[in-house]
């Protein structure tokens, strides 16, 4: 039954496909056809999904990560499988009296965390959802998102100066020191996907990896396709990127803002309750939005990663706007788990080899990377 | 540079080492470890992962020799006090009486085999306050009281910690001590009435010197053996109470048998009222304090 739905959907969508440019945003922009109510309904369901998925793939799928990694059995007393405790924390989250410290700055404090989550939330404009929905197929799409995000730095240094404590102003600065110098290694990286692309849009970026061919079919290799495996130093600038990424998400290995055994929690110690559940709802929010834009520049966004194998046109019956949700969110959510895995092997770098891995390997390589890539475009790709 | 190099193949090595460890893990989270006892002999043999286990629903089984909580069998209980004694945290009380030679019977014997000679009216133990030394069982003559596997009785109130272990109800105790008290009144009466043998009443005096004399060390130091020194007619009760004094305190352990047995003698022959002569108030309180403490401790192990 399900399998006959699923190809049923399949085989609507190969029509979609086959033209799939005139197909492109056709939800989003039949949403913002209806007025205002539409376009408030396009942030909206990027603001859902972060919640839900804060919720479960965050919050629940993390605990159950470390728990399995660790022998444990994690949450399971609350609901089926533990399935509910995010809702109690939440609810418990929500009950919180909103304090705020006589000794802070109100404003910065107070101001603080919503840049924090208006920065992550903003780059959601810009992430592709499948061919048929994105907030704004703008034409510096990855630019916006790298640049947009910053001002979660901004939001940072004011949570932690605001909260006039010491363990809040170390981590805002280490935070801030940190972002700041991924930036480069991530931003070189991200160069080396936008030149195979030709385009900084994300949904241009993502048609040039879905194997569509110049006289307007498409070639059927599924992951072949992708960029990842149409240069000899893309893997490099795509580990780069996801090293760098994992650093402006402040994760682990890279979580000394936070640091627990030094800093209590770094530039959120002194948060609680609502405000502090919007700077860990920026935090998921950040790490779905990196592993986004690092599935969308590598390993082709929305498209099916299925090849045609031969009678078995399952590139064309895997592709669509459903399937191309499908495909992103898995793609998000499998870098997710990866980041998750990584958090919970390795530990936490020292300030100074944070500083010496930025700068010293991370940035000479992503140089490399980004050279290697240019002569590769010019002369292997496209000749002239 | 080969050190740059270096550094960098070793960080990827001893990341991907970790990665693969860690995943190695989280696939094995299917699997789960069982609840086998440490005894058990594939204890070390079982499957690995996850290694929870959730206490309260379930639990690995203690082994049958843990000494946890402890349990009175009380029917193989004589009353004889030692593990209370033996207790350094006083949390065992134990209050008993005789029985009367018609009730023996009824009490039977023990597993082992030994005559109950006691009803056993109550057996509290406290065990919010006992630390599980295990003290009190080792004494014990007909191993009734043990330690069990049982660990996890947490309480909402404390009272519930104290666990009663007599067998008597209220009304029988009550009946038995009546059946008791008119016993002994019978036989004092059959005591009075019997004519007091001579031989006995010249023996005695001699007995209670003699045992005064069992004790020549301490006698200077212990007002209660410094009082009979200058009064030479001691009265036969007297010495009896300080005879079973001194049985009690194991002091008089070097004294024979004999010495002992003449003083009880004496003392249930002498039980007729005679009030002894110019007590001081300590030798009074001394004494009061013996004759308690031969009670409380079930009165019959030399007597009954």
């Amino acid at each position: 039954m399900l399998l006959k739905t699923i190809l049923l959907l399949a085989s609507s969508s190969v029509a979609a496909s086959t033209m799939p440019s005139a197909e492109l945003n056709q939800w989003s922009n039949w949403l913002s056809e209806l007025g205002v109510p539409g376009l408030l309904l396009i942030p909206a369901i990027p603001l859902v999904f972060i919640a839900v998925y804060a919720l479960y793939v965050g919050v629940y799928g993390e605990r159950k990560v470390s728990a399995f990694i660790q022998d444990r059995i994690g949450p399971n007393e609350t609901g089926k499988w533990g399935l509910l405790q995010t809702i109690a924390d939440i609810l418990k989250l929500i009950q919180k009296e909103d304090v705020v410290p006589a000794a802070a700055d109100k404003t910065l404090y107070v101001l603080g965390p919503v840049i924090i989550f208006v920065g992550a939330f903003a780059a959601y404009a810009v992430l592709p959802f499948g061919p048929a929905f994105i907030g704004a197929d703008l034409n510096v799409g990855v630019f916006y998102a790298v640049s947009i995000v910053s001002i979660e730095a901004v939001g940072i240094l004011m949570a932690g100066w605001g909260s006039n404590n010491k363990w809040s102003l170390f981590g805002a600065v280490r935070s801030v020191a940190q972002i700041v110098s991924y930036e480069i290694p991530a931003g070189l990286a991200i160069l080396c996907g936008v030149m195979m692309a030709g385009t900084l849009s994300m949904h241009g970026i993502t048609l040039a990896q879905s194997g569509l061919q110049a006289d307007g079919t498409n070639n059927g290799l599924g992951f072949l396709n992708f960029f990842i495996f149409q240069s000899p130093v893309a893997w490099l600038a795509f580990l780069i990127y996801f090293i760098a990424s994992l650093a402006e998400c402040n994760r682990a290995p890279f979580d000394i803002p936070e640091a627990e055994s030094e800093l209590v929690s770094g530039y959120f110690t002194e948060y609680g309750g609502m405000k502090f559940a919007m700077i860990f709802l920026a935090e998921y929010a950040s790490m779905f939005m990196v592993s986004v834009i690092i599935s969308t520049l590598f390993l082709g966004g929305w498209n099916s990663p299925l090849p045609n194998l031969g009678p078995l046109l399952l590139n064309e019956w895997t592709n669509g706007p459903i399937w191309g949700v499908f495909w992103i969110l898995i793609k998000g959510f499998f870098f997710i788990f990866v980041q998750m895995w990584v958090r919970w092997t390795l530990p936490r770098f020292r300030v100074d080899q944070l500083m010496y891995l930025c700068w010293k390997v991370l940035t000479p390589f992503a140089m490399v990377a980004l050279v290697v890539t240019a002569f590769w475009e010019m002369y292997v790709r496209n000749p002239m | 540079m080969s050190s740059y190099f270096g550094t960098i193949k070793r960080g990827a090595e001893t990341v991907l080492g970790g990665l693969k460890i860690t995943i190695e893990h989280f696939a094995r989270a299917t699997k789960r470890r069982d609840r086998l006892s440490p005894q058990d002999d594939t204890y070390f043999k079982q499957p690995l992962g996850l290694v929870t286990i959730q206490y309260p629903s379930e639990a690995i089984p203690t082994p049958p020799f843990s000494r946890y909580r402890l349990h009175n069998d009380a029917a193989d209980c004589i009353a004889c006090d030692q593990c209370a004694r033996a207790c350094p945290v006083q949390c065992i009380t134990i209050k008993s009486f005789k029985a009367t030679p018609d009730d023996i019977e009824e009490l039977g014997t023990t597993s082992d085999g030994s005559k109950k000679k006691l009803w056993l009216e109550q057996f509290d133990i406290d065990m919010a306050k006992c630390m599980y030394c295990g003290y009190c069982t080792y004494p014990c003559p007909t191993e009734c009281l043990t330690m069990t596997p049982v660990h996890d009785f947490s309480e909402f109130d404390r009272s519930n910690f104290i666990y009663h272990f007599g067998v008597l109800t209220k009304a029988k105790a009550a009946e038995k001590r009546a059946k008791l008290a008119k016993y002994e009144e019978e036989e004092k009466a059959k005591k009075a009435a019997a004519p007091k043998p001579a031989a006995g009443a010249a023996r005695t005096p001699l007995a209670a010197k003699a045992a005064a004399k069992a004790e020549p060390a301490a006698s200077t130091e212990t007002p209660a053996a410094d009082a009979p020194k200058p009064a030479p007619k001691l009265s036969p009760m007297m010495a009896a109470k300080m005879a079973a004094k001194k049985a009690e305190t194991g002091e008089g352990a070097t004294a024979p048998a004999g010495e002992a047995k003449a003083a009880d003698s004496a003392a249930s022959s002498a039980d007729a009222p005679k009030p002894a002569p110019k007590l001081s108030p300590m030798m009074q309180k001394k004494l009061a304090e013996a004759e308690a403490k031969r009670k409380a401790e079930g009165g019959g192990e030399t007597n009954a």
